[in-house]
């Protein structure tokens, strides 16, 4: 029998059904491995108890012949940017050390209502602020990946849902929940040889998500395989009466409809998306992606996306000027981290609380939000960034007009070592330029791996569909991973 | 309309005083504004908060119909625009009674645009000057939480019960020029909110504070700078700080000073204003639209619903009154002051037309000048308002039903009321018990007239020689004779009868 924890969702949820093996003994097998791959960095909590809890819960289930749930059997990772009842959630952050909510986010509820089981809450950068995962204040996640050639250099496994993507591929979780602002899903699935999912803005609830940006967070699934993906993001997603950006539709069965069928539909590649300088794998690797999809039955357009080179300056303004926002309220006063000096005021509270709970970045990405919404600059940034944006989605909105999805690179480069571009913030968020656009459009998007570079690191591709058409990307997606036949898996190395 | 005549005597001459108020209401409402946490006055501290108010990670606002409804039956009440489409703003600052370091408001798109409100100088009287005062507009917005720093020595507290419930911003033009109509557009205003039931006006819960906006100029210049007092909470300390407030801005450009745009706090205990803040240390409040919340739309159905809902607004029912119902001018304004009296007139109004078979306009007068009358100066000597009166409408009306046709005197009816203050007893039963009816037995009445005019053989003399007032004094005797019980009517027949 195959090792358990190599399993897909989809093989543990249905071996689970037929007998196969216990969800006990799925649980077990990833508790071990969790135990076992500290060395990564990947969990902030391990919470072994509550993935046996379910795990029992299904046993018992099955045995008294009772009607199993989609989840049954299932344990899988948490991003620590939910909101867990009774476990200490920290967004990755000292200002929420020990925070431990007494309420359940509404997408962290959804899968444990569908039977699945907590294995731990996933590190990540801080409040979700970050490229690579460095930016965390439980330190960096490691990526299981290392260069080929006897490099021991510690990679990125990106970021922010970092612990995610290297706890998947390294068979810590068979799956985890992500969030996805600019790119946080993508670009660490694309950097671990995973898939991931942002679904439309407004699939899934943000209540009880710690808020980066509001306007721009999504959660959505990450996992090896694209049908796994379906399966999480049918229950993860749905209308949240407390959430007003919720979407009051139906979830489509999104796992029954996937085909890799992709006669009639036109694959549109944006021009843009080649600029010059380009890394030649990262192109080849496109044009692989290109040809997959042709010989899926898709014919390719070619399409333009005129204002995609205002994406990343316009996402790091309303990003920040949101998240200054959304980060008032961690003050000391409440909950959290305070640092109250002999004889400080209120005033002094707030700088001392706040200089010692939030991390370099994070107070990097408050300060640029205050100045661009500050009086005499709100116009010229926030304003006009607003504009670009809605330009931006009117990009979308024609190129659409010629074809039924788009097919670009994930990001610009594989896995970087840690450390390589922690010094320049910049060139740190440039990795966002290709997932930005669809994050400011709020369209659904998804990684899938195509295969590895010269030095044996997983590369990414993008699939960007219209709004709420997740099947179509999914679709694609499968049609992807069918051809692509990504097998590779990183060396146990932890 | 007229214009303000107050004037501000200066040594350099007469100064106008320019008014305009921003007046926080709390909307009438079981839940908060973007929570569904209930908003209670007078709860034990932070009893009255969900995880939305405090702000607890990962928490988003979800708007409350019934407080958007609220706003715009107000706005329809002072027949301002309706926004259809609006949007809500944060204001963003840090303090300890602000737990999510914004407030969720509406600065660039508010609920409400432009409306009026019509003020009288003198209610009570018809011919009294009246005023049109500018709304610039209503927005929504949340309250905060209160500090308290009197349970500590070295410690503040806080109390988030107020934090996230609905305010209305209700904004109005720069339009009033004295102390009297900046009393008399909170008055009007506050009767406004309670006939709609959008606030219940309780100034001294909190419910409604103004921010007093005051400036001088030389009568024709253009508008001087202006002062913002915060937080006044009664009409009479809104009159006070405009009359403070302008003379000693007054006193301030005699004096050859600038007045400096700032917000002012009023001490109620001192009669005066203080500094709290300049412009130049003023929040830069970074408003932005909420990404939490999507736009405000509003559809035709829900403002048709809120039109429909809307009551018969004061100026309305001041007209009726007087017209249909012919009731005087003071009258007719005493009774529309408040809600509540004339919520509790129409039903007094209603209950005698249905028990006298009559029109409401038939037993109107009588009913409005037995309430304003015998049941206010009841009330008033027992220290009680209509809310709590021992005697309800229905048996105002059943007295007063007593009286119209016949059944007793206006003198009984004085007595039987006293006896349903005393007893609760209903007024039939009282009459019927203590023998009250008022007789019409003219045999009766005959005796009494004989013996009277018989005893005062003198007077009867007088009254032939010519003095005729002496009338009233044969009907007085007689009607005492009577114990108040004849029909008075009877009564003048018979005394002019006998008198030849």
């Amino acid at each position: 029998m195959t090792e358990l924890t190599n399993l897909t969702v989809a093989e543990i949820r249905d071996g689970f059904r037929v007998g196969d093996f216990s969800a006990r003994e799925v649980a077990q097998a990833f508790n071990a491995n969790v135990a076992a791959a500290r060395a990564l960095n990947a969990f902030i909590v391990e919470t072994p108890e509550k993935a046996l809890e379910a795990a029992d819960a299904a046993d018992r289930a099955k045995a008294a012949g009772e009607a199993l749930k989609p989840l049954s059997g299932v344990p899988i990772g948490m991003k620590d940017l939910f909101c867990t009842e009774g476990v200490q959630t920290t967004a990755a952050s000292h200002m929420l050390e020990g925070f431990t909510p007494t309420y359940e986010s509404t997408v962290s509820k959804k899968l444990w209502d569908a039977g699945a089981g907590m294995l731990g809450k996933l590190n990540l950068d801080q409040f979700a602020m970050g490229s690579s995962n460095e930016t965390s204040y439980f330190g960096n996640v490691i990526s299981p990946w290392r260069r080929g050639g006897g490099d021991n250099a510690a990679l990125a496994p990106g970021g922010s849902s970092g612990g995610s993507s290297a706890a998947i591929s390294a068979r810590l979780c068979p799956a985890a929940t992500g969030t996805d602002t600019g790119g946080s899903i993508r670009q660490p699935a694309a950097f671990t040889g995973i898939s991931g999912i942002k679904p439309t803005y407004g699939r899934c609830s943000r209540w009880g998500i710690v808020a980066f940006a509001s306007s721009l967070d999504q959660a959505g699934p990450m996992a090896r395989t694209v049908r796994d993906n379906a399966i999480l993001l049918e229950t993860m997603a749905g209308f949240d009466p407390k959430d007003s950006t919720s979407l009051d539709l139906a979830v489509p069965q999104w796992e029954a409809n996937l085909s890799s069928d992709l006669k009639g539909k036109k694959v549109g590649i944006p021009k843009e998306y080649r600029p010059d300088g380009l890394n030649a794998e990262i192109s080849a690797m496109w044009d692989r992606g290109i040809e997959w999809l042709k010989d899926a039955g898709a014919e390719v357009v070619e399409v333009s996306l005129p204002h995609t080179k205002y994406a990343l300056p316009t996402y790091y303004i309303i990003a920040p000027a949101e998240a200054s926002s959304n980060l008032a309220r961690y003050d000391g006063v409440r909950y959290g981290q305070r640092d109250l000096p002999d004889g400080a005021g209120l005033q002094d509270m707030y700088a001392a609380t706040r200089a010692l709970g939030f991390g370099p970045e994070v107070k990097r990405r408050i300060m640029i939000g205050t100045y661009v919404l500050s009086a005499g600059f709100y116009d010229a940034y926030y304003t006009q960034a607003q504009k670009v944006r809605a330009l931006i989605a009117r990009d979308f909105e024609l190129a659409f007009e010629k074809c039924d999805l788009l097919l670009t690179p994930t990001a610009p480069s594989a896995s970087f070592a840690l450390g390589e571009k922690q010094a320049d913030p910049l060139a740190m968020y440039l990795n966002d330029v290709f997932t930005v656009p669809a994050s400011l459009a709020g369209l659904p998007a998804m990684a899938v791996p195509g295969g590895l570079d010269a030095q044996g690191l997983p590369l990414g591709l993008q699939i960007i569909g219209r709004a709420l058409d997740e099947q179509t990307v999914l679709n694609a997606g499968l049609a992807i991973e069918e051809r692509a036949g990504f097998t590779a898996r990183p060396d146990k190395w932890w | 309309m007229t214009e303000s005549t107050y004037r501000i005597q200066g040594a350099t001459g007469e100064w106008e005083v320019v008014i305009g108020l921003e007046v926080h209401a709390q909307v009438t409402s079981q839940a908060k504004l973007f929570s569904g946490a209930a908003t209670a006055f007078g709860a034990e501290p932070n009893t009255q908060v969900s995880l939305v108010d405090a702000a607890m990670p990962g928490m988003l606002p979800v708007p409350n119909r019934e407080c958007i409804r609220q706003a715009v039956r107000t706005g329809m009440a002072i027949e301002a625009q309706i926004n259809k489409w609006s949007r809500f703003d944060r204001k963003n600052y840090f303090y300890a009674d602000l737990p999510q370091g914004y407030q969720i408001s509406q600065l660039y798109h508010p609920l409400v645009g432009e409306g009026a409100i019509e003020i009288s100088l003198d209610d009570k009287n018809p011919d009294a000057a009246t005023k049109v005062i500018g709304i610039e507009r209503i927005h929504v917005e949340q309250d905060a939480g209160k500090l308290m720093h009197d349970q500590h020595p070295t410690r503040s507290y806080v109390d988030l019960n107020r934090s996230g419930v609905a305010l209305m911003e209700i904004v109005s033009k720069p339009d009033m020029r004295s102390p009297a109509e900046a009393g008399a557009y909170l008055s009007k205003l506050r009767t406004i909110l309670r006939y709609v039931g959008s606030c219940d006006g309780n100034m001294d819960q909190g419910s409604m504070r103004a921010d007093v906006n005051v400036s001088v100029r030389k009568p024709g210049d253009p508008f001087g700078t202006r002062t913002e007092t915060k937080n006044v909470n009664s009409v009479r300390f809104v009159m006070a700080v405009v009359e403070h407030e302008a003379s000693r801005q007054v006193d301030v450009l005699e004096a050859g000073g600038k007045v400096v745009q700032e917000t002012r706090l009023y001490d109620p205990d001192r009669n005066e204003t203080r500094s709290m803040r300049s412009k130049e240390d003023a929040h830069d409040y970074r408003y932005f639209p909420d990404p939490d919340l999507l736009p405000l739309e509003l559809d035709d159905a829900f403002l048709e619903e809120c039109r429909q809902s809307l009551p018969e607004l004061p100026d309305a029912k001041r007209q009726r009154y007087e017209q249909a119902l012919g009731l005087s001018a003071y009258n007719a304004a005493t009774l529309t002051a408040d809600a509540d009296t004339a919520r509790w007139f129409e039903a007094l109004l209603a209950e005698g037309a249905r028990i006298q078979k009559k029109s409401e306009g038939e037993v109107a007068k009588a009913s409005a000048n037995w309430l304003l009358s015998e049941l206010y100066g009841a009330l008033n000597r027992l220290g009680k308002s209509l809310d709590d009166s021992p005697v309800g409408p229905e048996e105002g009306a059943e007295l007063l039903a007593l009286v119209a046709d016949g059944t007793i005197s206006g003198t009984i009816a004085k007595q039987v009321f006293e006896i349903m203050l005393e007893t609760g007893e209903r007024a039939p039963k009282i009459v019927e018990e203590k023998g009250l009816k008022q007789t019409s037995d003219t045999g009766a009445i005959e005796a009494a007239v004989a013996k009277v005019l018989a005893d005062n053989g003198d007077k009867v003399e007088q009254y032939k020689a010519g003095k005729e007032a002496l009338f009233g004094f044969f009907v007085g005797q007689t009607m005492k004779a009577m114990q108040g019980k004849a029909n008075p009517q009877v009564v003048n027949e018979l005394i002019k009868k006998a008198l030849g």
